[in-house]
Parts: structure tokens; sequence; C-alpha cells
């Protein structure tokens, strides 16, 4: 079974083998408010843990999501470019945004748990 | 993402409790704190805005009046320190000015109507942003003090009422609103408190700006909510809906280093104040006129998805940057990126093909009209 963790800037990470799903949480859909915009990477673009990944906008502001672990993008789910809305209506789910080969499954295990995460973003209030 | 604002030592208008009871998120704005939006979300308030009737507090914006010993002279007064046309004004007409400076920038932006019967006690009520309102009583009071009374109202808080079901919602407590027409004012019994009412607003929608005393403002807001129709939208909506109908915002759009020639309000300069001047700047301001300013306040539409934010650099096609974005964002009503900013003069005309430098890409776009939702005032 595959497993989710979470990172501190509100982004979730799904592990199936080497292939890691990114997006954002549903706290950080709620904190942005209605997406207006996203912009997604290049296919085949290697990003570092910690570095930008994507581009979210909201009709406030526009916000960077990081890379959660290292790796190089195989695939992004380009609905969202046409429907961006899809990311407060599914954020965990079909607001998905974009899919890494991972070299290090090390940096995964360093990500916090649904438990942690929640504890986390209670923490926040 | 997520770091909680301090809100240590900001204000709070008289409808703070009810903006909570409605779920409003507050965040500091102006020295304030204040909604900016509510569970509902900036993108449906917007709409709610466009199709029904919206209502927002906008308390934090002062109010100061102007009266002397008659109204001419209240009118001469302020036409010193503003460049519009004050003593042609109708009794219960209002209109848009501006403070400039002595070097033709633009100090804040207001409402300024004439309250009264067409007598010597008529008086100007003006209307300023939050953030300046300290700066122009100081202002009004340096200059103005030996010429007439300049008397704060702060005191008083503001609601607008906007959007194309405004008018019947205001009729059913204030029936006597169904004759004023856009940018009038005149005082006003609203659901049983004396008020004073203007057709006016920040949004390109029909509808009212409702001054009250704060003692009553709870009340009265209250009872404008208790009209199905009416929905409460906070500043999120506020900024996308002036956007979109091509309204400035101070500190944004104009400012200090902006003379209302490059930010194309040449139409709130009216004629024999342009020709005749004895304001603040005038100097500048005619040479501007008659030769043209070197950069000019238009809109830009992108062509694509990605909004371009204040402060984005816009170039010609060959890369060089011709100026900068200073409101932008996406527009609900247009369904899609919305922008305004300077160019150089040389490629203001609209359809000219520009370029923005988001995150380092060039973007195309096009300067375009404003507004870019039609407006719906009530003429």
């Amino acid at each position: 079974m595959s497993e989710v963790r979470y990172s501190q800037e509100h982004e979730w990470v799904k592990l199936d083998g080497d292939t890691a799903t990114i997006g954002i949480t549903h706290y950080a859909q709620e904190q942005l408010g209605d997406v207006v915009f996203v912009e997604l990477p290049e296919i085949g673009k290697k990003v570092e843990k910690g570095k930008e990944l994507a581009m979210v906008e909201s009709v406030k502001a526009a916000s960077e999501v990081y890379a959660p672990v290292s790796g190089e993008v195989i695939e992004v789910n380009s609905t969202l470019t046409e429907t961006p809305a899809t990311v407060n209506e599914d954020a965990l789910g079909k607001g998905w945004f974009a899919k890494l080969k991972v070299a290090d499954k090390g940096q995964f295990a360093t990500l916090m748990d649904e438990a942690a995460y929640n504890k986390f973003v209670e923490g926040l209030h | 993402m997520g770091a909680s604002e301090n809100t240590e030592n900001l204000k709070r208008t008289p409808l703070y409790d009810l903006h909570l009871e409605m779920g409003g998120k507050m965040v500091p704005f102006a020295g304030y704190e204040m909604p900016v939006q509510y569970p509902m979300g900036i993108l449906t308030e917007h709409q709610h805005t466009r199709s029904g009737a919206g209502l927002f507090d906008v308390s934090h914006m002062g109010q100061i009046k102007l009266r002397g010993e008659s109204y001419a002279q209240v009118a001469a007064a302020l036409e010193r320190l503003c460049p519009a046309d004050f003593l042609g004004l109708a009794p219960g007409q209002q209109r848009y000015s501006f403070f400039i400076n002595n070097a033709g920038g633009i100090l804040d932006d207001l409402m300024v109507t004439r309250a009264g019967n067409g007598d010597d006690k008529d008086h100007l009520l003006m209307v300023v942003n939050a953030a300046c309102k300290e700066q122009d009583l100081s202002h009004l009071q340096a200059n103005l003090n030996n010429r007439c009374e300049v008397e704060p109202m702060f005191d008083r808080g503001l609601l607008a009422l906007q959007g194309p079901r405004a008018a019947a919602a205001m009729q059913k407590i204030a029936p006597e609103s169904v004759n004023m027409k856009f940018m009038t004012g005149r005082p006003l019994n609203v659901g049983g408190t004396e008020c004073f009412v203007t057709r006016s607003g920040y949004t390109g929608e029909d509808g009212f700006e409702i001054s009250v005393a704060h003692d009553q403002l709870d009340n009265v807001a209250r009872k404008l909510l208790g009209d199905m129709e009416v929905k409460p939208i906070g500043l999120g909506a506020r900024d996308s809906l002036r956007l979109e109908a091509g309204l400035c915002l101070y500190g944004n759009d104009i400012t200090e280093t902006t003379t209302p020639v490059e930010a194309s309000l040449v139409w709130a300069m009216q004629k024999r104040r342009r020709e005749q001047g004895g304001f603040p700047g005038a100097g500048i301001v005619q040479r501007q006129l008659a030769e043209g300013p070197s950069r000019k306040r238009v809109g830009i539409l992108p062509e694509g998805r990605a909004p371009a934010r204040a402060h984005t650099e816009i170039a010609n096609e060959h890369g060089e940057v011709i100026g900068e974005i200073t409101s932008g964002g996406f527009g609900p009503t247009v369904g899609g990126p919305v922008a305004m900013g300077y160019v150089r003069a040389d490629l203001a005309a609209i359809g000219t093909s520009v370029q923005l430098m988001v995150r380092g890409k060039a973007l195309p776009a096009k300067v375009a009209g404003m507004p870019f939702v039609p407006h719906r005032y009530h003429r």
C-alpha cells in the first residue's frame, strides 16, 4: 500500500515504488482560497527537495509549491491548467500537481505522517 | 503560509463583532483588522456583487466635513488643494477628486459631495482613504484653517451596498433612495436611522455608500443584511471588483509620484481648473496637458491564463522595459487575468503588443481599454 507524507510547507507526497505524486494539502487550499491559475513544471525537469516545483495562484496572491523530495518530473496534471479550481475541490486527489521519479527514498521518511501533520497544523492556530 | 499576522495595535470598526459572527477572515489593512473574505470566498463574493447585492464595511475610511460662511467660500478653499471644480457643484452633487502636491503628484484621492439645499449653509463632505486620513486632516488644517472649518467625522462609519439588486434592497428600508441618481448625495432615513447616503461606489455597479454614526452602524448593517439578496463582501472581492471597473487604488495605481495626467485622470480635472490652474503643481499639470505626459496609466490584458501582479515589469516587443504593472490579478467576471499599469506614452495605444516579465518568462499581453467590465451606474 502506498503511503502519504506531508511537508511543513503544506505539500503532500504519495509514494508508489519510486514514483512520488505531489499536491498541496486541504489546509493549504483553504488558506489560499479560490485557485485561479496553476503553473506546472516541464516533463524531464530535475527538482531538488525544498526548491520550487510549481506555482499556484488564488484571487489574492501567488504562492510557490515546493518539491518535498528530489526527483525528475515524469508527469504533470494538465487538467489543472484548464480547471485550476480542482485544487480546491479535491486537493488530496484529483488536484495533484506532478509526479516525480524519486532518487532517494530516504527523504520521504523524514517527512511528517498524517498524525504529525495534523498536529503541526493545529499548532498554527 | 500559515504564519499568523500580528494584530497588536490594530483598530477595529464598530462592525468587528458582526464580521466574526459572519465568519469573516480578519487581516490587517491600513491599520485596521478588516475582513478579507467570508466563508463564501472571494470568487463567489465577487460574482454575487455583480449579480445580486454586496455589503462592504468601509468604516476604516475617513470622513471630513468642510464648512464656512458660504458655500462659495468652502468650495474655493478646497479648490486650493484639489484640481476639481467644486464651485460648480450643484447641491447634492458628488465629484471624484484628489489632493495634489507641488510636483503635481497625488497625495490621496477622495469623493466630495456638496451637502445642503443650495444656500449658505451648504458644506462639503469628503471621504478619504484610511491610510491617508490623519495626513489628509493635517493637510486640510494646515492649509485651510483660516478659510473654513475643517471638521473630522471619524466617529462615523461607512457602508457600501453595491450590485444590480442594491437599489431594490435599499428601497425596502429607505424608499426615497429610488429617486437618487449616480454621483449625488443626501441625508436619508435608512431603516429608522438618519444617515447621509450617496449613490456611488467602487465596484462599477449601481449602489450606495451610507454614512452612519458609529453607534448605529451595526443596526443599519444588520437591517441591510436581513435582505436575502444582500451578502457581506470582504476586501478581497472589493479589490477584484474595482480592478475590473478600471478604478485606481491609492498607493498602487496613483501615488505622490504620479500626476493626474499620467494617471489618465484628466476627466476629473474640469475645464475651468485645467485652464485657470490655481492648485499645487498646476504648472506641471498644464505643461503635461499641452505636451503630453511621458508615461500613461493603461489597462493591460495578458493573453494567457497567468495573472501579472503589481510590480511586474512591462517590456516592448524587443524586450526593453517600458513600464510596470501597478495592479493586477484574476478578474472573475472577465474570466481571466486583468491588470493596469504605466507604459511609455508612445506605446499606450489600445491594442499595442507588450510583454509581461512574470517569473523570468516574457508573457504576451496587449494594452487594453478600461473598464474591463462595463460600468452599470444609475445615471
